[in-house]
């Protein structure tokens, strides 16, 4: 299977590699913009945004068509300027969304999202509508707008027009990230400091909004118009599961995105042919690439929301399965030395089943405990049963101190009855060191000999 | 659990005996209209094996209409009157599957709205399209290329639209990422993921891709006798599970945590919720289309906000706003077959939003401005009555009492004494004298203006209400004398009668001669001219 898809890819040609260069462009432009509506918790204002532009492109041609009519512009222009009214049609009418929105928000009372949802839906209906007004004069195909057609980046020669469009609002948005970081940075996590400090956080909001239509428009093009949504907000989520810092961040979101769109259109070429031919159907040809870069942008979201180092799924899952080790490992510790304390253990040895039926969590993890314990060299299996090292009398003795310190310090400064004192005593000793203790034995002074309950508490060392 | 009671309660009972009531009133002219829908469709039927090569030939009045089919015209007035009239047997079927999916899609909106997820049934529509396009590969490889089951492309489409919802709950469960961001990329995948299955299916020789297009972006003209049935089943369903679950949903809308607290199974109501709102969404999805479904879940409950602050009231105005959006919508694209109906019912329900936004009586615009207009007559009189109590309170007095209302009738003044009572612009002080005159508080004479009986009376009042308010402040709440006024100022024209007596009460000790008091701080005109 891998040497058919390796066979499939050999014939990876100029086009190939002018289709991933324009959707690597158009999704790394993307991106930038994406950080921050991610950051401010907008991201469907970008799903908004993308819808809203059918509209504005479709008026700015309907413009366009009738500034020609006028004579005031050139009737075959073509290529830059028209970009440019379309870039600028989405602009307006993005900025008027977002303005509506919020206007429906404040003085009508709406909730957030559902006056997003009702410009948007609304805004999207007209645009349809246009389409159909404006179809023989605009030249747009709707399937077109909603599917995008990155395919046709690789026909003919040289650079292709949407990955030289998507090139420089890439280029525009990092030199504008580049120029307002500190703005953006302080207007995205704290807009009520941002005020106070200065900054315009309203204006940056219409801004980001405006760059944010601008550069779906030069986008969708090429990838669609929902497909966009994807490409605007996973890579800068995949982003921000690996990173904390704003500046990886985009950094981490642009590698994302750029390898998001060489992995999609890799699936949208190899993975119908190899499924399909499976399945009986031998005629197929390659699926909609822009489909697949956001399939793949979704994948590598996955990945990341599993396997990051320290906000992944598995990595959190994991960090918390080994401090409930170490727990259950310092509960056996503890019991043993409180089983010998108490002179209840024959020979210092006591037996497995005890300690499991003793101990709080499950047969494994109990298991698992004593192993690493015998492995550190703090247990002992004897004949008789398990039995404290001095290494792991040293540790047991710590931990049993820290209880008991724990335990007499909140009956001193907190009124609560004794048979409260232990639960929490239970989950403090694990993360009282030998500096805290110390501490804690300082501020007992006297009274650091005995808890409450008449125990003793055992010194830091082996007085014996 | 034990708490999960499905006892119809007060509210509920009379929504129930409403459907069946409603769906016994329809039955008879509905068989009737049946039968000749039936015998319709045999036509077609019989029309369609016939010319099978040239299905897509454009109709009138139903059928495909391809986005890029530019022709349109303004309907004629035979158009509008067979249109209107419903003499066409199948835009009133239309017009009844959508009223129906309108109703319930309105219902199932307001919960949604009232939980603040709005935005979901976006996601739920996007998303159900890789399942559609599995469930059209499964149907394929069962029977290739017969037409394909609609039912069995619901279910695919149900499936991963519940599948999104999934994917979105866990990204926001387990992961740092906010909500907006796991629609977002939910929304964008799936949908990625489903277009390029289509594109595939589209390279399927033997494919009959019949019917796939009309998810994306709807037909409701090409309804058909299953498809009715369909819709008044969802409703059904969706009227019923909301009818019987209206106090877990209005609770859990309201006050999750309270209703966790109270022991209802909050999970279990929000999952209802989602998949009623799946429900909605694919078998409304062949009306306006995948994309725009969620304007039927968003619009007619939004709408219905401005009119009502109760639950129940604004779940009835949902369900008949949705009917109406989407009814009305269904009768103007009959009189433009050449457009989608999707847009214009969606269009319809914007109308119906901004009506609503404008007009609405509870939380409308114009409500709200109308209040706010009357407040500020009501405080502009108070202050120019006070201020006329001011500038003549000095001379009317007898022998340290009060002014009495007869007193104040007699003398009269210049409008610029008024003037430096207080900051406001000549033109402002005109108006309101005029107005005041209007209501006969003030009659002017010669430039110069004087109380009437009953300006008399409402000036002491406005002066007495402001100066209590001022002692009140200064003797309970530790205010200095020197900034009581301000304080007074915006709180004199709300006081109520009984919070009056009360302060009345309050401040009888201190001041026996509690007529008018004298003004605790010294009164000079407020800084000169403006």
């Amino acid at each position: 299977m891998i040497r058919e898809a390796l066979d499939i890819l050999a014939g990876w040609s100029a086009i190939d590699l002018w289709i991933v260069v324009t959707g690597a462009l158009a999704a790394m432009a993307c991106a930038v913009p994406g950080c921050f509506l991610l950051l401010r918790r907008q991201s469907m204002m970008g799903d908004a945004l993308s819808h809203t532009s059918l509209l504005g492109v479709v008026l700015a041609f309907l413009a366009a068509d009738k500034l020609a009519d006028l004579g005031w512009l050139a009737p075959a222009a073509k290529g830059g300027v028209h970009h440019a009214i379309m870039v600028a049609g989405a602009m307006v009418v993005g900025l008027l969304a977002a303005i509506l929105t919020e206007w429906i928000q404040k003085r009508g009372r709406v909730e957030a999202s559902a006056a997003l949802g009702v410009v948007f839906t609304i805004f999207f209906a007209l645009g349809l509508l246009l389409v159909r007004v404006a179809a023989d004069k605009a030249h747009i195909d709707p399937d077109c707008v909603l599917y995008g057609t990155v395919e046709s980046a690789g026909i003919g020669d040289g650079v292709p027009e949407p990955a030289l469009v998507n090139g420089i609002v890439l280029l525009v948005n990092l030199a504008l990230v580049f120029l307002f970081f500190k703005e953006l940075r302080i207007s995205a996590f704290d807009p009520g400091l941002a005020t106070a400090l200065g900054v315009n956080a309203r204006a940056m909001h219409y801004a980001l909004m405006a760059v944010t239509a601008a550069t779906l428009v030069a986008a969708y093009e090429s990838v669609g118009v929902i497909v966009v949504v994807a490409m605007l907000i996973a890579p800068p989520a995949t982003a921000h599961l690996l990173t904390d810092r704003l500046g990886r961040m985009i950094l981490i979101s642009l590698v994302v995105a750029a390898v998001g769109a060489l992995l999609g259109h890799a699936m949208a070429v190899v993975l119908p042919r190899i499924v399909f031919a499976r399945l009986g159907y031998t005629t197929v040809g390659s699926a909609s690439s822009a489909g697949m870069m956001a399939v793949a942008s979704g994948l590598l979201f996955g990945a990341a929301a599993l396997f990051a180092p320290r906000h992944g799924v598995l990595s959190k899952s994991l960090a918390q399965w080994r401090l409930g080790l170490k727990i259950a490992a310092e509960d056996l510790l503890g019991l043993l030395y409180r089983l010998e304390e108490h002179g209840l253990s024959a020979h210092g040895a006591a037996a497995p089943d005890l300690l499991q039926r003793a101990l709080p969590v499950g047969r494994l993890t109990a298991a698992l405990a004593s192993w690493t314990l015998r492995r550190n060299g703090s247990l002992l299996v004897t004949a008789g049963g398990y039995r404290l090292t001095d290494k792991g009398r040293m540790a047991a003795r710590g931990l049993v101190r820290g209880h008991r310190l724990w335990e007499s310090y909140l009956a001193k400064h907190f009124p609560l009855p004794p048979d409260h004192l232990h639960a929490s005593a239970e989950m403090a000793e694990h993360y009282l060191g030998a500096q805290l203790r110390q501490e804690l034995a300082g501020e007992l002074a006297e009274t650091a000999k005995v808890d409450p309950h008449g125990r003793s508490i055992p010194g830091e060392k082996d007085k014996a | 659990m034990s708490r999960f009671r499905l006892a119809i309660r007060a509210p509920a009972a009379p929504c129930a005996a409403a459907i069946v009531f409603c769906l016994l009133l329809l039955a008879s002219p509905l068989r009737a209209a049946g039968e000749k829908f039936a015998a319709r469709q045999g036509e077609l039927a019989v029309a369609a094996q016939n010319d099978a090569p040239q299905r897509h030939v454009p109709r009138r009045d139903a059928d495909h209409h391809s986005l890029t089919d530019t022709r349109w015209q303004w309907p004629t007035w035979d158009d509008f009157v067979s249109v209107v009239s419903l003499r066409n047997v199948n835009t009133l079927w239309v017009l009844l599957g959508t009223t129906i999916l309108g109703v319930s899609a309105g219902v199932v909106g307001v919960f949604m709205l009232l939980r603040k997820r709005s935005l979901a049934g976006d996601v739920v529509g996007h998303a159900s399209l890789p399942g559609i396009a599995v469930a059209f590969l499964v149907c394929e490889a069962i029977s290739p290329g017969a037409e394909k089951s609609l039912p069995a492309l619901l279910v695919g489409a149900a499936v991963s639209g519940l599948a999104g919802v999934l994917c979105m709950a866990g990204i926001r469960r387990l992961t740092r990422i906010k909500e907006d961001a796991a629609l977002a990329i939910v929304l964008g995948t799936f949908f990625g993921l489903g277009i390029a299955l289509f594109t595939v299916l589209q390279s399927i020789p033997s494919g009959n891709q019949a019917g796939l297009d009309k998810f994306i972006f709807g037909n409701a003209a090409s309804m058909l006798g299953g498809d009715l049935w369909l819709l008044a089943i969802t409703a059904l369903v969706v009227l019923l599970s909301c009818a019987l679950l209206f106090k877990e949903l209005s609770l859990v809308c309201f006050d999750e945590d309270f209703a966790a607290v109270q022991g209802w199974p909050t999970f279990l109501v929000d999952t209802v919720l989602m998949g009623l709102v799946v429900l909605v969404a694919e078998v409304g999805a062949q009306t306006v289309g995948l994309i725009l479904v969620v304007a039927l879940l968003i619009v007619p409950a939004a709408a219905a906000r401005f009119w009502t602050q109760r639950v129940l009231v604004m779940t009835l105005l949902g369900a008949a706003l949705g009917g109406l959006s989407t009814g009305l919508g269904t009768i103007l694209s009959a009189l433009f077959p050449n457009f989608s109906a999707g847009p214009i019912i969606v269009l319809t329900g914007g109308a119906i939003f901004a009506v609503s936004l404008v007009f609405g009586a509870r939380r409308g615009m114009a409500w709200r401005l109308i209040t706010l207009i009357q407040m500020r007559n009501r405080v502009g009189r108070h202050d120019l009555l006070r201020a006329f109590y001011e500038a003549l309170e000095k001379s009317s007095a007898r022998n340290g009492k009060p002014a009495a209302a007869a007193a104040l009738t007699e003398r009269s003044i210049g409008l610029d004494d008024l003037l430096v009572r207080r900051r406001w612009s000549p033109p402002r002080l005109r108006r309101l004298v005029a107005a005041a005159r209007r209501q006969g508080l003030v009659v002017v004479d010669q430039k110069q203006l004087r109380l009437t009986e009953a300006g008399a009376a409402a000036a002491r009042r406005a002066a007495r209400n402001h100066r209590m308010w001022e002692l009140f402040l200064i003797q309970h709440a530790d205010v200095a004398p020197g900034r009581v006024d301000r304080y007074a100022d915006q709180i004199e024209h709300v006081l109520e009668p009984d919070v009056v007596r009360e302060l009345e009460d309050l401040l009888a000790r201190g001041y026996p001669e509690l007529a008018v008091p004298a003004s605790p701080h010294a009164l000079e005109p407020a800084g000169g001219k403006p």
